[in-house]
């Protein structure tokens, strides 16, 4: 199986809808070659704003680029463009309901060597808890090209987290529709279901097979739009399956285990754990130690799965 | 329009702002009556606008960025036509357009939604990089607090706009000398203020902020300047046009007039309409 950084396949359909669409501009924050809006920046330099390491005035130059008509796409890590910004995005961009599209890199623990400073692993609550923001994850590099190309199609505020290694692209090969805000089941089960974004798509995938072995029939589902939340989707794995597994390369307060657990309480009491970082920070190492040592695995996702199974009734 | 009528046209701006503050029972007058002669000027004599098209595509931009200066931008919204006059009693109300502090999608004629501080500058920034990508020939203007100067991400749009050298873009700083806490040299001094926008890159313009003619030229001056953006300090009296509140400009930074100093408010203001007075 091939494989891509999500920030990879952003830069690169970037730079192709750039051609396509003259109304795009590109904002960075000096780090441009990171996130990879510097193959926009080279295709189009007149349309590609570097605005040096000032994260709160590129959000809100997007906003006014926006509010102009231009769909504005700006990028830098994950935190800095969720945290040192968030209350420019919360006033200029979701209260104003303007079209830029935070598109930021290097989210979740597998930033790696760069340590705790630079690992995002609450952007899903923050950008989450903010009206009118959409909020997606895309599971792998495919599915990026995808999801950039319907936020521009898309008119509104859209925060979407890509991040720095490369990963299988494993929706290489499933057939499903991709539409923002409908979650997709990438491979069916009976016993329980695994609700998974990002990175934690794959590993979920890779989970299942490992419990088919053991005779558990495991469904896992590519929850790419955290933000509007596949609700009908999420009752209905919990009615089918009677058990849910939420894996996610982020805190499990607030993102996608806390959204899932949220319309559980509400829709379809069932069994459930949640995968992710328990409330710590991270720190400097390969994004594999990282995830091996915070068990963001696949052994991880099926010891949950055999758990939460072991208390259905 | 020549300095008489721009004069009245302020002094029922000053009027609007007392008694919609009176009627919300809050607000921030002060901050409002200081702006209120650059507000008269740039909406009955410089911005080229379209009250009855609001989003006419080549209208100028103002962006407010002392987003709680609200009562003053939404007298001049009203008083130009954008909506009846009688609504701006409802300021503050629930289910009101007339948002506390300023919210584009609730109001004809509002460029950004401001209220937290420091804002305003990046996105009239982002405004003007638009304009020259599509070759419009439309200004941008953007007005901030003097006590607002304090937020770093005023300064980070400092940097970006001598940058870009965006000479379609003028910025003024309402000078009023106050903020919540005291004045600006007892709370953190963001002055000198021409040396600090001159060493970021801006061509400089100071002027007195209650002075027609000096704004005037001023917007004009800043207006044909190629190559960099211009700001213009306009020196002004916070609570200008009301004695009370000029004489104890921290007592109504964000409170409103009562009943008793609405009348006392606009009696002064009915009987002196003229500038600098």
């Amino acid at each position: 199986m091939r494989s891509e950084a999500t920030r990879d396949a952003y830069g690169r359909v970037l730079a192709e809808l750039g051609k396509e669409n003259p109304n795009i501009v590109v904002l960075d924050a000096d780090l441009s070659v990171s996130t990879k809006t510097c193959i926009f920046a080279k295709a189009f330099p007149d349309r590609f704003f570097d605005m040096g390491i000032a994260e709160q005035d590129m959000i809100g130059t997007a906003a006014g680029l926006a509010a102009a008509g231009k769909i504005a796409f700006a990028s830098t890590f994950a935190v800095f463009a969720t945290g040192r910004a968030w209350d420019q995005i919360r006033m200029s961009v979701a209260y104003t309901r303007l079209n830029v599209k935070i598109a930021a890199t290097h989210a979740g623990i597998t930033t790696g060597e760069d340590g705790a400073s630079h690992q995002a692993n609450e952007d899903i609550a923050i950008m989450r808890a903010l009206p009118n923001m959409t909020v997606v994850v895309p599971a792998d590099a495919l599915e990026t090209e995808k999801v950039i190309r319907a936020a521009v199609a898309h008119y509104g505020p859209m925060y979407i987290r890509l991040s720095r290694p490369k990963v299988p692209v494993v929706t290489e090969g499933i057939n499903y529709d991709f539409k923002i805000g409908q979650g997709a089941v990438l491979r069916d089960g009976r016993d329980a279901t695994v609700i998974a974004c990002g990175l934690m798509v794959g590993k979920a995938l890779e989970a299942a097979a490992l419990l088919e072995r053991t005779g558990l029939s495991v469904r896992v589902v590519d929850l790419h739009t955290i933000k509007p939340l596949d609700q009908e989707l999420i009752v209905r794995c919990a009615e089918e399956t009677g058990a849910i597994v939420t894996a996610e390369e982020h805190s499990i307060l607030g993102g996608l285990g806390g959204a899932v657990a949220e319309t559980l309480v509400e829709n379809a009491v069932v069994p459930m754990l949640r995968v992710g970082l328990h409330d710590v920070f991270g720190e400097s190492g390969t994004p594999d130690e990282l995830l091996a040592k915070y068990d963001l695995t696949p052994e991880s996702i099926a010891a949950a799965v055999t758990a939460v199974v072991k208390r259905k009734k | 329009m020549n300095v008489t009528d721009l004069a009245a046209r302020a002094n029922k701006l000053r009027q609007h702002i007392i008694q919609m503050t009176c009627a919300a029972s809050s607000g921030h007058p002060g901050g409002s009556l200081s702006a209120a002669d650059i507000i008269a000027v740039l909406y009955f004599h410089q911005l080229n606008h379209r009250p009855q098209e609001p989003n006419w595509p080549e209208r100028d931009r103002f962006v407010m960025s002392k987003g709680h200066a609200a009562p003053v931008l939404y007298a001049a919204l009203a008083e130009t036509g954008y909506f009846p006059v009688d609504y701006l009693k409802t300021l503050r109300r629930v289910d009101s357009a007339l948002q506390g502090h300023i919210d584009m999608l609730s109001v004809p004629g509002i460029e950004m939604s401001t209220g937290s501080l420091g804002q305003g500058l990046s996105t009239a920034n982002g405004m003007a990089l638009a304009a020259r990508l599509d070759r419009k020939s439309w200004r941008v203007y953007c007005l901030l607090g003097d006590g607002e100067c304090q937020e770093g991400q005023v300064w980070e749009a400092a940097m970006t706009a001598a940058h870009y050298k965006l000479d379609n873009l003028t910025a003024i700083v309402d000078h009023n000398k106050f903020q919540i806490d005291g004045c600006l040299e007892d709370i953190k001094d963001p002055r000198p203020f021409a040396d600090k926008w001159r060493a970021f890159g801006w061509n400089v313009l100071t002027c007195n902020g209650h002075d027609f003619k000096a704004l005037i030229s001023a917007l004009d001056k800043a207006g044909k300047t190629k190559g960099k953006p211009s700001v213009i300090i306009a020196d002004t009296i916070k609570g200008k046009g009301v004695s009370f509140m000029e004489a104890n400009p921290l007592d109504y930074h964000g409170k409103a007039p009562s009943a008793e100093e609405e009348k006392r408010a606009l009696g002064e203001l009915c009987r002196l309409p003229g500038p600098g007075q």
